[in-house]
């Protein structure tokens, strides 16, 4: 009854555009920024800003990324840890090698070295479809963590093969307390949420999605195949890129090539599947529930089981239960967190009538 | 200086063996693809399950040929589970769907064989030494050996119970087509049992060659990653494609390990395998013995 499209009329071709037709959308998106903005922060302690709330909106960003190549343009990739890497170690080598560099300059150009790297390894997607190519995007996982471990040049020779990043100072303000880092990653995953929003509504997100449903098709009426995989796999890598830069810079600090295993890429793999494959909305959705799920399995295992268990038998039951849960949902909604909460949305049209 | 053509035949051979290790975990990948369409990932944790069942099982006393019975029954069982619980739900989703199901079951496999069991390093002796033999000059493992001709009588049981039973058969109808198979009164629901079975089968066979050779621990579960780009080589839908893309990669890694590694910093088996696979399919999409894919609109 409240929530409903019935009055608002489109007076310009602006308004038929928007993003958000509806005004209760507009609205509730401004108050879920403002909260996120100002609200958070003041409230917000220590732990949950630098632990959980930091970590989930990278996630998210990395998450975004490869919905983007897997959502919208069905490309499947198992490489996004290794895309993750190369823009951790490439902001990394800028400001150590060009220290003039601005960090947040130094962030965009690791994306975009991220995503040369990522058409690089995209180029086999114009032959290898479906589970092939899954398999071969592990080589890309494989190598470039390979090569961040086995060549010094990439670690500035540290001893240890463990980077760390340099303090982010801009216009003499440095970003080191938890809020203003939380503050800086919630400004840059806003913004490039917002352009992705923008870009899957766009020719070119319109054009990834002719060549998920069929290639073969797609091609038929004019879509260049080259380009437009090509270009799914550089946006991809560069949000991926400017995910990694931020988990070594905001969150982490130190960071060494093996945090972004094959494991990393499948913990992303499954906030997108949990999330909503093809979902802007879907990848912050699965991204929370991947990071929140073994907080809250830790901590209710803790209560429940806490000092008559070993850690041993806890962590292994974690895994249990974990593994259960992914199932269990893929059962009960294959589609993602996104589709409920579109569900949610259609009854909130009628109600509290029943039709 | 002259190219030392026994050691590089040293290296093939000890190449080729090893292959033939990761064509057995890739086997039972195809198996599974074949009848019931899931790219399933949980296969190392299988191997993993049946390694650990089986390792605990003769620590305890059992003899070889009891815990070997023992951990079939565990197979079987987590086949009829997985058919139960898993498959019969999701029949109709889309393979992404399904192969993710099967990640999900690979926690749920690994943190259950964990749990149950434990998670420390056990040696497994199935009477083999891991000893070089002399051959011509050339020292091979002769454990390596071994393997190599459990894999062969594996292929060989397969290959007989797939052509020449009634169970076999219908396994292959299934495997051709679904909703033909169906209608002429084959029961699917029986033959993923059977199916994951088999793969349950193979799985003890690897996690008790891997075993050996490794220790029965949670990295045995890793193998399924060496398996993948023998799979993508092999073509998914293909048995001997399994054998000889095994091969191919086994002796491809050893190779480029001994010869090119030196030059480049080391430890490129880690990813050789993955860019050889890759490289390949760039010429044949379908990987060697993969069905040919026609495309229409």
């Amino acid at each position: 009854m409240f929530y409903r499209e019935a009055g608002q009329f489109k007076a310009s071709y602006a308004a038929d555009q928007s993003i958000f037709p509806i005004a209760q959308d507009r609205f509730g998106v401004l108050v879920i920024l403002a909260v996120a903005f100002v609200f958070v922060p003041l409230v917000a302690n220590e732990y949950w800003l630098r632990s959980i709330l930091t970590p989930f909106l990278i996630f998210s960003l990395a998450a975004l990324g490869l919905n983007i190549l897997t959502g919208y343009a069905g490309q499947l990739s198992l490489g996004t840890a290794g895309f993750m890497a190369v823009g951790a170690f490439a902001a990394y080598n800028l400001q150590i090698r060009i220290p003039e560099i601005p960090f947040i300059l130094d962030f965009v150009l690791a994306g975009l070295i991220a995503a040369a790297v990522g058409i690089l390894f995209g180029l086999p997607s114009l032959r290898i479809k479906g589970f092939y190519l899954a398999v071969a995007t592990l080589a890309a996982q494989f190598f470039l963590e390979w090569l961040f471990t086995r060549v010094g040049w990439f670690t500035n020779y540290s001893s240890s093969g463990v980077i760390t990043a340099p303090p982010m100072v801009m216009f003499g303000f440095e970003f080191s307390g938890a809020q203003s880092r939380y503050l800086l990653t919630l400004s840059i995953v806003a913004v490039l949420a917002l352009a992705a929003k923008n870009m899957v509504r766009s020719e070119i997100g319109r054009a990834w999605m002719a060549v998920r449903d069929m290639d073969v098709a797609a091609e038929v009426i004019g879509i260049r195949l080259l380009h437009t995989k090509l270009l799914a796999f550089a946006v991809s890598s560069f949000y991926c890129g400017i995910a990694g830069a931020l988990w070594a810079y905001v969150y982490l600090g130190t960071v060494e090539p093996q945090a972004f295993d094959i494991f990393r890429s499948f913990e992303i793999l499954f906030m997108i599947i949990i999330g909503g494959l093809g979902s802007i909305l879907g990848s912050f959705l699965g991204a929370a529930f991947i990071v929140l799920l073994p907080i809250v399995l830790n901590n209710v295992s803790s209560i429940f089981a806490g000092g008559t268990l070993s850690a041993h038998t806890l962590s292994h039951l974690e895994l249990v239960i974990f593994g259960s849960l992914i199932i269990f949902f893929l059962i009960v909604e294959p589609a993602g967190l996104a589709r409920l909460w579109q569900i949610a949305k259609e009854k909130f049209r009628l109600w509290p009538f029943p039709y | 200086m002259a190219f030392d053509w026994l050691f590089f035949l040293e290296v093939l051979i000890a190449g080729l063996l090893s292959g033939a290790m990761y064509s057995l975990v890739a086997l039972g990948f195809v198996l599974i693809f074949k009848a019931s369409g899931v790219f399933n990932f949980a296969q190392g944790a299988m191997v993993l399950l049946a390694a650990l069942t089986f390792v605990r099982l003769v620590e305890m006393g059992a003899p070889l040929w009891l815990a070997g019975v023992s951990t079939l029954m565990v197979m079987v069982v987590l086949a009829m589970l997985v058919e139960r619980l898993v498959l019969r739900q999701l029949v109709n989703q889309a393979p992404i769907i399904l192969f993710m199901a099967s990640i999900g079951l690979n926690f749920f496999i690994e943190g259950t064989a964990q749990g149950v069991w434990d998670s420390d390093v056990h040696a497994l002796d199935l009477g083999v030494p891991d000893l070089p033999i002399d051959v011509f000059g050339m020292l091979i493992s002769q454990f390596d050996i071994f393997a190599a001709a459990m894999v062969a009588a594996l292929v060989v049981v397969l290959a007989v119970f797939f052509q020449k039973t009634r169970i076999g058969r219908a396994l292959r109808a299934v495997a051709d087509d679904h909703q033909a198979a169906l209608s002429v009164g084959i029961p699917l629901q029986t033959i993923w049992v059977v199916v994951w079975s088999v793969a349950g089968v193979v799985a003890l066979v690897a996690g008790l060659v891997w075993g050996s050779k490794l220790g029965v621990q949670f990295s045995i579960s890793l193998v399924a990653l060496k398996a993948l780009p023998v799979l993508i080589l092999g073509g998914f839908t293909s048995v001997p494609g399994a054998i000889i893309g095994g091969l191919i990669i086994g002796a491809g890694e050893k190779l480029a390990e001994v010869f090119i590694g030196p030059f480049v910093g080391g430890a490129i088996e880690s990813w050789f395998p993955y860019m050889l696979a890759m490289v390949f399919l760039l010429f044949r999409p379908q990987g060697l013995f993969g069905e040919k894919i026609i495309e229409r609109v």
